[in-house]
C-alpha cells in the first residue's frame, strides 16, 4: 500500500494537467469533477495508508516508510523520496481532508466565474504541491513543495488579476515569502556543508554528533526565518491580510488550513535540530507569543471580515509556534489540525455571507443574518465558540493544550502563557465582535440587498466541517491523549515536552483560559450587542486611538515602505542611472571615444569598425609578444 | 575511419549558410522556411552525440585530428566532453527556434538567415575546439555575423550598439590572442615545436608570473563576454538593438562562451593563478548577481530588464565556477544550460510582443493577459523558471551553485543569495504591470493572441526546461565526471583540495561537536 504512496501526488496533479488542458472545454461544473474526485481519491489512499499506524504496539522503526523514487541531484544527496510516518500521515489527512471539503464549497462559490476550470487547476496543483512538501523526506524535495505552494498561493491571491490590488497581493505575497526562503536556503547550505546531504535520515539522525550547538543555532534560527515568512509571523507576516484578495475557498484552504501551517510542519519536523539548541527554540516560542498578541491587537479593530479572519489566522499560528519552540510538537501539531478544520469553516462562512451579501465584505454593513442564514449562522457559531476556547469544542482542547505547556515548562515561557492567555481573551472578544457584527442585532445592509442561504453545496461543507469541529478535539483530551500516542513514533529521539499529568493543576489551567475565553465573550457581548448605538459610540470613542493603530495594523506596511522598499528602489535607480550609464558606461565611451581620436590620425585607412579591430588585435598582440620576448620566457 | 560527426557538426551549419546564399533574394517565401529546415539539420547530429557518449567518461570523445595549418602547429582538432556536449545541443535547439521566430525579418532576408547559420557554425566550433588557434578562429569568425545581425537588422541606434558590442569584444580577444601566441612560444621553448594544442598546453610548466598574466589576459577575454561586472555596459545596448533572434542566440548562447573559457581554459591552464583570482572574481560575481538583479528592478525596458537579469544569472554561473567544489561546478554548467533556455525564451517572448505593439516600455502596456492569455501564461511559466521555482530547470543549477559554493566562499554565497530574492522582484513586477489590470490604454485591446506557429516555437523550450527541473540527472551524469576532472586537475597541481562536505576533512565553524 505504501508503496504506491507517489499516487496521492499524482491524482491531484493529473487532475490539475486535466483542466489546464481541458477544462475550458469540458466547462463548469464538470471541470470540477475529476478535481474533487482526485483529492478525495488521495484523502481515501492516505487513510487506508495511515491504517497500519494503528496496528497495535508495532516497533516504531516500522512506523516509518521511505518511498524512494527517483534520483534528483545526486551531487546533493537530494532524492525524490516520500517519508511516511504518523506526522506526514496526519497532515496528508488534513489537506486532502479538508481539501476535499474545500473543493465542493468552491463549485457553489466560483459558480458563473469565466475562469472556472482555471481556478480547480491551481487548487488541485495546490493540493499535490502540498503534499511533496509534507511527505518529502529531505531538505531539497521540502523546499520544491515549499516553492511550489508558495506559486499556487501567488496564482490564486491573484485570481482576479483585473483587479490591481488582487494582482500587487500575490506579488506580495510570492516576494515576502522569498524573504523568507532566503533564510531557509542559507540554513540549507550550512546543513550541506556539515552533513553532505539534505537527506532527513541522516541530518535528523542524531545530529548533535555532527553539529554543535553553535551551527545548530544558527541552523534553527535561520529555518526560522524561512518559517516566518510561510506561516506569516513577525516581522514577514504583512502579506496574509492582504492575500484575502484571493477568492474566499482560497484564503479557508490556503491561508488558514494548509499552506501557513508549512512554517509549523517543518519546525515539527526538524525537532532532532531544534532540540540542540534552546537559544532557536525560545526564540520560536517567543516570536511566536509576540506574533499572536501583535495580531490578535489588530484583529480587534478590523471591519473586514476576511480581515479579522486573517490576522486570527496569524494569532492562531503564533500559538503553534509558541508550542513547537518548547518542543510540545503533539500540541502544536493538535492545534494545526483543529485550526485547519475550524478556521476553514470560519472562511467558508465568511465566504457564504459574502455571497450572500454580494460581494460585500465590511461588516458594518451586515447585521442579523442568523435568521437569513440559518445553517451559516449556526455553523459559524460553533467554530466562533471553538476558536474562542469554549469547552468542549476542538479549540478549547489544543490551545489549553499549548498554554498548559508552556506553563509546564515554566521560567521565562510563564510569561509567553500570560501572553497566550491574553490572546485567548483577546480571539474570544474579537470572534464574539464578528459574530454579533454580522448575525446579531438587526439589518444594517442597503435597500438592493437580498441576503439568502448559501445553495447546499455550500452548506454540506459548512455542516461536515461544524460537526468535526464539536468532535476532533476528543482525539486529544488529558483524558485520553490519543493523538499524541499516534504521532509519538515521529517523535523518537526527540525531547517531547508533554503537558502536565497534574489533575489539579491542569483543571485549574483549563478555568483560567475558560474564564478569559468567556470574559472576551462577555465584553463583546456587551459592547456590540447589549449597549444601546450611543453607549457603544462613546466607550468606542474613549479608545480611539488605539484602536485607529489596530485598524491600520500599527502602519507596519507604510513603514517597511518607507524604510526598505522607497530606499531600495532609490539605491537601484541610481545603480542604473548614475552608477550604469554615468560611470562605467561614461569610462567605456570615453575610452572609445581617444582610441578613436587616436586612431584619426591615421585615417583615411581607418574607417570602419573591422579595420580598427584589426588595429586594436595587432596592437595587443605585438605589446604582448614584446612582453615575452623581454621577459624571455 | 568512423562518421566525423563533429566536423559534421561544424560544417553542416556552414555549408548551409553557402546554399542560401546561392538563392536569389526575391526567392523571400523560400529562403525562410527553407532557413529553418537547414538549421534543424544539426539538430539529430547532436541528439546522436548526445545519445552515443559515453556516461561517466571524463575526457574528450569522438576526438578528430587532422593537420592544419603546419608551419604553426596548429590543428583542426575538436572532441566533446560533458563540458561543451550540452552546450552544442544547446546551439542546435536554439538556432532553429531563433530562426523559426523570425518570420517577419523582411529586408536582405537572405543574408539574415546566411549570417544565423554562419554563427551557429562558430558556436558549435567554438566549443568542440581542442587546439587554441581554431578555438580563436572560430571565436573570432562569430563576432561578425553576430555584430552584422545587430547592425543590419537592429533598431534605431543600432549602429552604435553594433559597434560598442564589436569593439569590447574584440578588445577582450586582442588580449587573448596574446595570450595563445605566449602559450604556444611557452610551448616551443619546453617541448622545440610551435603548437597550440589544448591537451598539450595542460602539460606545460608555467612559472606564477607567466600563470598570473595569462590568467589575466584569458580572464578579461571572457569576463567582457560573460559580462561581469563592470565589463556589462555592451551588453544592455546591443539587446535592445538586436533583433529577436539576435538577443536569443546572444543571451542563449554567446554569453556562455565566456564562462565556458573560464571553466575550460583559466582553471585547468593556470590552476595556481586560478587560485589567487578566486576572491576577485566572487567578488565581481557577488556583484554581478546583486547589481544586475537592483539594476533589472528599475528598467522601464523590458528588453534591457531581460538583459541585466542575464548578468545577474551569469554572476551565479561564475560564483560557481570559482567556488571550485564539485557541486559548484556543476550547477555552474548545468546553469548555461538554463539560462540559455530560459532567457531565450523570454527573448523570444519580448520579441513576440513587439511585433505586435512596437514598443518595448513596460509604461506601454497594462492588463494584456485579458487579450493575450496563452502570451501571458507562457510569460509566467517562463518567468518562474528563471526565478528559480523548483521544480523548473532554473532551480537546479542556482541550488547547485549555492549548495556548492558555501563551503568554500560562504560569505559571498550567502550574499548571492540575496539575488534569489531580487530576482523575484523584477519579474514579478514586470508582469504585474504589463499583464495585470484592466486595459487602459485601446492600443493594447484585441491584440492577437500567439498563433499556432508561434506557440510552437516555444515547445521544445517548455520540454526542456520541464525535463531538466524534473530530471537533471540526464544532464549531471554528463557533466558531473568533466567538471569532477577539472577539480582533479587542480587538485593534482596545486596545494588546493576541494572540501568534503560533511566528510571528516571538512570542520565546520562552532560546530565538530
Amino acid at each position: 500500500m505504501v508503496d504506491y504512496l507517489w499516487i496521492v501526488i499524482a491524482l491531484p496533479l493529473g487532475a490539475a494537467l486535466f483542466n489546464h488542458f481541458l477544462g475550458r472545454r469540458v466547462g463548469e461544473p464538470r471541470a470540477a469533477v475529476p478535481a474533487i474526485l482526485s483529492v478525495a481519491g488521495a484523502f481515501v489512499y492516505a487513510a487506508l495508508a495511515a491504517r497500519d499506524f494503528f496496528v497495535s504496539e508495532r516497533a516504531s522503526e516500522e512506523a516509518v516508510t521511505v518511498v524512494r523514487l527517483f534520483d534528483w541531484i545526486p551531487g546533493l544527496g537530494a532524492t525524490a523520496e516520500l517519508l511516511w510516518d504518523p506526522m506526514a500521515a496526519v497532515m496528508t489527512l488534513v489537506v486532502t481532508g479538508v481539501g476535499a471539503l474545500i473543493h465542493i464549497y468552491a463549485v457553489g462559490y466560483m459558480h458563473g466565474d469565466p475562469r472556472f476550470g482555471r481556478f480547480f487547476t491551481y487548487l488541485n496543483l495546490f493540493i499535490a504541491s502540498m503534499l511533496i512538501l509534507v511527505l518529502a523526506n529531505n531538505f531539497a524535495l521540502l523546499f520544491v513543495g515549499w516553492e511550489l505552494v508558495g506559486l499556487c498561493s501567488y496564482l490564486l491571491i491573484s485570481f482576479w488579476y483585473t483587479r490591481p490590488s488582487a494582482a500587487a497581493a500575490g506579488k506580495k505575497a510570492f516576494v515576502v515569502n522569498r524573504i523568507g526562503d532566503f533564510g531557509f536556503m542559507v540554513a540549507l547550505m550550512v546543513i550541506f556543508a556539515a552533513f553532505g546531504t539534505l537527506s532527513y535520515t541522516e541530518v535528523l539522525h542524531e545530529p548533535g554528533e555532527v553539529i554543535g550547538a553553535g551551527a545548530a543555532t544558527a541552523v534553527c534560527l535561520l529555518l526560522l526565518v524561512g518559517a516566518a515568512g510561510k506561516s506569516a509571523q513577525l516581522p514577514l507576516y504583512v502579506w496574509l491580510p492582504d492575500a484575502m484578495e484571493g477568492p474566499t475557498p482560497v484564503s479557508a484552504l490556503i491561508h488558514a488550513a494548509t499552506m501557513v501551517t508549512a512554517g509549523v510542519y517543518m519546525v515539527a519536523r526538524t525537532g532532532a535540530l531544534f532540540g540542540l539548541s534552546d537559544v532557536a527554540g525560545g526564540a520560536a516560542a517567543t516570536v511566536g507569543a509576540l506574533t499572536a498578541l501583535l495580531a490578535a491587537t489588530i484583529a480587534v479593530a478590523q471591519r473586514d471580515i476576511k480581515r479579522v479572519l486573517a490576522y486570527s489566522t496569524i494569532s492562531q499560528l503564533g500559538y503553534m509556534f509558541m508550542a513547537v519552540g518548547v518542543a510540545g510538537y503533539t500540541a502544536g501539531l493538535f492545534h494545526l489540525v483543529t485550526h485547519a478544520v475550524f478556521k476553514a469553516l470560519l472562511f467558508l462562512g465568511a465566504g457564504s455571507v459574502i455571497h450572500a451579501m454580494a460581494g460585500e465584505q465590511n461588516m458594518d454593513r451586515m447585521g442579523g443574518l442568523r435568521r437569513k442564514m440559518p445553517i451559516t449562522h449556526l455553523t459559524m457559531l460553533v467554530a466562533t465558540l471553538s476558536i474562542a476556547g469554549i469547552p468542549p469544542l476542538a479549540g478549547f482542547w489544543s490551545k489549553d493544550e499549548i498554554l498548559a505547556v508552556l506553563f509546564a515548562k515554566g521560567g521565562y515561557y510563564t510569561v509567553l502563557w500570560g501572553a497566550g492567555l491574553l490572546t485567548a481573551l483577546l480571539t474570544a472578544f474579537y470572534m464574539a465582535r464578528q459574530y454579533f457584527l454580522v448575525f446579531g442585532g438587526e439589518a444594517r445592509w442597503g435597500e438592493g440587498a437580498e441576503p439568502h442561504e448559501s445553495p447546499r453545496i455550500m452548506t454540506v461543507p459548512l455542516l461536515v466541517l461544524g460537526v468535526l469541529t464539536v468532535l476532533i478535539g476528543f482525539v486529544n483530551t488529558p483524558f485520553r491523549l490519543s493523538f499524541e500516542h499516534f504521532l509519538a513514533p515521529a517523535f523518537e529521539g526527540v525531547g517531547l515536552l508533554h503537558a502536565p499529568e497534574d489533575g489539579f493543576l491542569l483543571t485549574a489551567l483549563a478555568l483560567v483560559s475558560t474564564a478569559a475565553g468567556v470574559v472576551g465573550i462577555a465584553i463583546a457581548y456587551l459592547v456590540y450587542h447589549h449597549a444601546s448605538e450611543d453607549t457603544r459610540e462613546r466607550l468606542l470613542g474613549r479608545v480611539r486611538r488605539p484602536l485607529m493603530t489596530w485598524e491600520h495594523g500599527y502602519w507596519v506596511d507604510e513603514v517597511y515602505g518607507r524604510l526598505i522598499v522607497k530606499p531600495g528602489l532609490a539605491l537601484a535607480n541610481w545603480s542604473a542611472g548614475f552608477v550604469d550609464q554615468r560611470v562605467i558606461d561614461g569610462l567605456v565611451n570615453g575610452i572609445g571615444g581617444a582610441v578613436r581620436r587616436a586612431g584619426g590620425r591615421l585615417r583615411p585607412l581607418q574607417s570602419g569598425f573591422v579595420r580598427s579591430y584589426g588595429a586594436l588585435l595587432a596592437l595587443g598582440a605585438v605589446a604582448l609578444v614584446a612582453w615575452i620576448a623581454a621577459r624571455g620566457l | 575511419m568512423e562518421f566525423p560527426i563533429l566536423s559534421a557538426l561544424v560544417l553542416t551549419p556552414a555549408l548551409a549558410a553557402a546554399v542560401v546564399m546561392l538563392i536569389p533574394e526575391r526567392r523571400r517565401e523560400v529562403i525562410r522556411p527553407l532557413g529553418v529546415v537547414l538549421s534543424l539539420l544539426p539538430l539529430p547530429l547532436a541528439g546522436v552525440l548526445f545519445a552515443e557518449f559515453e556516461r561517466g567518461e571524463a575526457g574528450f570523445q569522438f576526438v578528430e585530428r587532422a593537420v592544419w595549418i603546419d608551419r604553426l602547429g596548429a590543428d583542426w582538432h575538436l572532441g566533446v566532453d560533458g563540458i561543451s556536449l550540452l552546450l552544442v545541443v544547446l546551439t542546435t535547439v536554439l538556432v532553429p527556434v531563433a530562426l523559426g521566430a523570425s518570420m517577419r525579418v523582411d529586408h536582405r532576408v537572405k543574408l539574415f538567415v546566411a549570417m544565423n547559420l554562419l554563427l551557429e557554425a562558430g558556436l558549435i566550433g567554438v566549443f568542440l575546439s581542442l587546439d587554441l588557434f581554431l578555438f580563436f578562429v572560430f571565436f573570432e569568425v562569430i563576432l561578425i555575423p553576430m555584430a552584422f545581425i545587430i547592425g543590419i537588422w537592429g533598431s534605431e541606434n543600432r549602429i552604435y550598439a553594433a559597434v560598442k558590442f564589436f569593439l569590447y569584444t574584440a578588445f577582450g580577444s586582442a588580449l587573448m590572442l596574446a595570450g595563445i601566441i605566449a602559450l604556444a612560444f611557452i610551448h616551443r621553448d619546453q617541448t622545440g615545436e610551435l603548437g597550440f594544442s589544448y591537451l598539450g598546453m595542460l602539460g606545460l610548466d608555467l612559472g606564477p608570473d607567466a600563470q598570473r598574466w595569462l590568467f589575466a589576459a584569458f580572464a578579461l577575454a571572457f569576463a567582457i563576454k560573460v559580462p561581469v561586472f563592470p565589463f556589462h555596459t555592451w551588453l544592455p545596448d546591443a539587446h535592445v538593438e538586436a533583433p529577436t533572434a539576435g538577443s536569443v542566440l546572444l543571451a542563449g548562447v554567446l554569453l556562455k562562451l565566456g564562462t565556458y573559457g573560464l571553466l575550460r581554459f583559466n582553471l585547468p591552464l593556470f590552476p595556481d593563478a586560478a587560485l589567487d583570482f578566486v576572491p576577485l572574481m566572487a567578488v565581481l560575481a557577488v556583484v554581478g548577481v546583486i547589481y544586475g538583479a537592483a539594476v533589472a528592478i528599475v528598467q522601464p525596458d523590458l528588453k534591457k530588464l531581460v538583459a541585466y537579469s542575464s548578468v545577474s544569472h551569469l554572476g551565479f554561473i561564475v560564483l560557481g565556477t570559482f567556488a571550485l567544489t564539485s557541486q559548484s561546478l556543476q550547477g555552474g554548467v548545468v546553469q548555461m544550460i538554463n539560462h540559455g533556455l530560459t532567457t531565450g525564451a523570454l527573448f523570444l517572448l519580448v520579441g513576440m510582443i513587439y511585433e505586435r505593439r512596437h514598443t518595448k516600455l513596460i509604461a506601454d502596456f497594462g492588463g494584456l493577459a485579458s487579450s493575450m492569455p496563452v502570451f501571458a501564461g507562457l510569460f509566467l511559466f517562463i518567468a518562474f523558471a528563471s526565478i528559480g521555482l523548483p521544480g523548473l530547470n532554473g532551480f537546479v543549477g542556482e541550488f547547485l551553485i549555492l549548495m556548492g559554493s558555501y563551503p568554500t566562499l560562504p560569505v559571498y554565497t550567502i550574499a548571492s543569495a540575496v539575488g534569489v530574492i531580487l530576482a523575484a522582484v523584477y519579474l514579478l513586477w514586470a508582469y504585474e504591470r504589463v499583464f495585470t489590470g484592466k486595459i487602459t490604454n485601446p492600443a493594447n485591446k484585441g491584440l492577437s493572441d500567439l498563433s499556432i506557429g508561434e506557440t510552437l516555437v516555444f515547445v521544445p523550450l517548455v520540454a526542456l526546461i520541464i525535463l531538466l527541473g524534473v530530471y537533471p540527472k540526464a544532464a549531471l551524469d554528463v557533466i558531473q565526471p568533466s567538471t569532477d576532472a577539472v577539480l582533479s586537475r587542480i587538485e593534482a597541481v596545486t596545494e588546493y583540495r576541494a572540501p568534503d562536505p560533511g566528510g571528516p576533512g571538512f570542520v565546520l565553524s562552532g560546530g565538530g561537536g
